[in-house]
């Protein structure tokens, strides 16, 4: 074990399976000269070379595309946005081609590609630039869509999706870069995608997250101790697949849970937690699952009500109060 | 002025009703004396008659809503007043006008003035759904559990309220779940059954039964009299009243076992009797409460000064009363203030039976029906018929003997059974 960082853990593991398997590579804008746009590729292209670490132009769509043909004749890309915003100039090729290619092909290609950058909000950088893109990628089949909360999880889960062979989207977030925690160095310490972490043991409520929001919904459970509520945390980890039998077993247990996450609150994976959850566990529950999402408008630029917009950790404690009509 | 109504007590014992059908709707005028609503009380389908006149504004317990004494069911006024002031929630629950122009905007919904009640308009049963599968398990019955959640929601919560022994709902539950599971998970297959709701009579007839055979210290004391002599004078008076005309009334058993224990319960008052905490209270009236099966369970009409009134008269007034409770037309005050029971199940070929003590009063008297049967008179048998009673008595009142002395009265007069038409 070693004490990292979230982005040292996922440079580590780029690190360690590009030295594994010389068909991985890393491209994107400012992943070399630059040593990446939040300094997470640092040290790569002098480690690796140009081939090897690609600088790219502006132009997403391009990159994409290229890259999602080299991984259809045996390259194994990993493509780096500056922020997941932008990838929505490469929607297309993600969508219609990296999604769909081993369906279409009758299985002759498939896909072995990872998408990953910083997603959700950041600070203060605007409604453009402020998306959380797990919700619209989790929607399609064909991809499988991971958000870790923790430098260890980074390291694993990205580790997983490089040896995938189908397309992995991969969802940072830029404030979670400088969070440092244990990380295993066994070069194989790989972990299953579909498999959720309990954050926190708890008896009374469910709270359900990902990514930054696992943090968050900790903070939230600590407060809830200090009046006597003890919460669960559910950290998924992975989006699709999704991990069911985590959410089961938990509200079996607590007969209450909500879920917290960025992103609006209209569908999305919230949304389809909440129906798993309904649906598999229904005479569990003694009160109606309730989501604590980024609220219903474009993201604002003002600091204050950027803040508001935001899920914050009162707003957890609140819902969880709800939910056990405590409220 | 716009005025609000409230549920006025429509029965003594009343204590919520439930709207059965309004007569008016929103918008109509309504003069003194109107027919509003008719409202289903634990004792029957009451009346409601406007005290004012104007227009009817608005309606806040719909048909079918369940409403607690004095709580609004309507608003009264003039058409076109402002009445967003006297909305549900200002008016009931928080401070009496308080402040009367304030905040109007403020849309207090229709369902937070309404009293907090689990089992909806409809009967469906407000609770989570883990409330529901714990009650499935556990065997609970949900309709008596007041729910703590939004709008009446029992929620699991009001469970361990309910029963305090918790042990049996959560984490200790699995050993024993884990011992009886393929049981459990048979039951699980068996068909739900039909959940029938509450109406207010069954909820009265529940709580007052209830209370009675937890507070009131019964025992019971039987006899089997020699009814040969009864059936022949009802025999008679059939035949003599048949001849007077083609619908000449008939006289019962029943009628003639009402007039019995009347006379009867004058020679022995101590029976005719109820308990209070400070006194025994002897009646000077004989009043008999005759239990009547009507569609929904039983209620029963009393037969005023039973032992000054003649077997016809008894007659006729249990045949309307029976008639008008049938049709859940009795007004309260004609379902209360007995002073004894009489419960007869011999028309269903019931040969003896004992009844529940219908409080406040001290006894009631279970009738059979009259038995052809071998019965020993002289040294022979011979075919006969007996009629077998069972007095339950309420032991704070009537002791063993007082119930023995008043039996043994009853028997005498029914063996003997000119004195009923004597008396």
């Amino acid at each position: 074990m070693s004490v990292m960082r979230f982005r040292e853990a996922v440079r580590a593991a780029m690190i360690e399976e590009m030295e594994r398997d010389s068909r991985v590579y890393l491209i994107g804008e400012e992943v070399g000269h630059y040593q990446g746009a939040y300094k997470v590729s640092e040290g790569m292209l002098e480690r690796f070379g140009e081939k090897r670490v690609i600088d790219t132009p502006i132009t997403e769509s391009g990159f994409t595309g290229i890259s999602i043909g080299a991984a259809m004749v045996g390259l194994r890309p990993i493509v780096e946005y500056m922020t997941w915003n932008f990838s929505a100039v490469a929607f297309d090729q993600i969508l219609n081609n990296a999604a769909k290619l081993r369906q279409m092909s009758g299985g002759q290609l498939h896909v072995p590609i990872v998408f990953r950058a910083p997603n959700g909000s950041a600070k203060q950088v605007g409604s453009q630039h402020s998306h959380s893109m797990e919700h619209f990628y989790a929607h399609v089949p064909g991809l499988k869509v991971l958000a870790p909360a923790t430098p260890a999880d980074a390291k694993g889960l990205l580790k997983a999706a490089i040896r995938d062979d189908d397309p992995v989207l991969y969802m940072e977030s830029e404030t979670l870069y400088g969070v440092k925690g244990e990380v295993p160095e066994d070069p194989d310490f790989v972990l299953p995608m579909g498999v959720a972490n309990v954050a926190r043991e708890g008896t009374d409520v469910t709270i359900v997250s990902w990514s930054r929001m696992v943090h968050v919904s900790l903070e939230a459970a600590n407060a809830l101790e200090k009046e006597g509520i003890s919460a669960e945390v559910i950290d998924l980890r992975s989006l699709r697949p999704l991990d069911e039998e985590s959410l089961v077993r938990s509200v079996h247990k607590t007969h209450r849970a909500i879920v917290a996450h960025e992103g609006w609150p209209y569908g999305g994976v919230g949304a389809e937690v909440a129906d798993r959850i309904q649906r598999l566990a229904f005479d569990d529950l003694d009160a109606p699952i309730l989501r604590v999402t980024t609220r219903d408008v474009p993201m604002p630029y003002n600091a204050k009500l950027e803040q508001y917009v935001i899920p914050q950790a009162p707003r957890i404690v609140e819902a969880a109060k709800k939910v056990l009509y405590r409220a | 002025m716009a005025k609000v109504l409230d549920l006025p007590k429509l029965s003594p014992t009343m204590e919520e009703g439930q709207i059965a059908k309004w007569h008016k709707k929103e918008g109509d005028a309504v003069a003194v004396d109107d027919l509003l609503a008719e409202v289903e009380t634990d004792k029957a389908t009451m009346e409601y008659r406007s005290f004012d006149k104007g227009t009817l504004l608005k309606i806040l317990a719909p048909a079918g809503s369940v409403v607690r004494l004095g709580e609004p069911v309507a608003i009264l006024g003039t058409p076109g007043e402002d009445i967003s002031n006297l909305a549900p929630g200002s008016s009931v629950h928080n401070a009496p006008a308080a402040a009367p122009g304030a905040a109007p905007e403020q849309s207090a919904p229709v369902a937070a003035a309404e009293p907090a009640s689990s089992v909806g308009a409809s009967g469906w049963i407000k609770a989570s759904p883990y409330v529901r599968k714990l009650a499935r398990e556990q065997g609970l019955d949900l309709v008596s559990v007041a729910g703590s959640g939004p709008n009446g929601r029992i929620v699991a919560r009001d469970l361990s309220n309910a029963k305090p022994a918790k042990q049996a709902v959560s984490s200790e539950t699995k050993t024993p779940t884990a011992a009886i599971a393929p049981r459990v998970e048979s039951a699980g297959a068996l068909a739900e059954p039909e959940a029938r709701p509450l109406s207010m009579m069954r909820k009265a007839i529940a709580r007052r039964l209830t209370e009675s055979k937890q507070t009131v210290p019964h025992f019971y004391l039987t006899i089997d009299v020699d009814a040969d002599a009864l059936h022949n004078l009802r025999e008679q008076i059939n035949q003599d009243l048949a001849s007077q005309g083609e619908n000449a009334p008939k006289v019962s058993f029943n009628d003639l076992i009402v007039k019995a224990c009347a006379t009867a319960l004058g020679r022995v008052p101590e029976c005719n009797a109820q308990f209070t905490n400070d006194a025994i209270l002897v009646h000077r009236r004989v009043d008999i409460s005759v239990a009547v099966s009507v569609p929904d369970g039983l209620v029963t009409p009393v037969v005023r000064n039973a032992d000054r009134k003649n077997v016809l008269s008894i007659s006729a007034e249990v045949r309307d009363l029976a008639a008008r409770a049938k049709a859940k037309k009795l007004a309260p005050e004609e379902m209360s203030n007995g002073t004894f029971s009489i419960s007869n199940l011999g028309m269903y070929g019931i040969d003896a039976f004992a009844a529940v003590i219908n409080p406040p009063e001290g006894a009631i008297l279970a009738v059979g029906q009259v038995r052809r049967e071998p019965v020993v008179k002289g040294d022979a048998v011979v075919p006969g018929r007996k009629l077998a009673m069972t007095l339950s008595c309420d032991h704070r009142v009537i002791d063993g003997a007082v119930g023995a002395s008043f039996l043994r009265v009853l028997r005498q007069i029914l063996e003997h059974p000119t004195q009923i038409l004597l008396q």
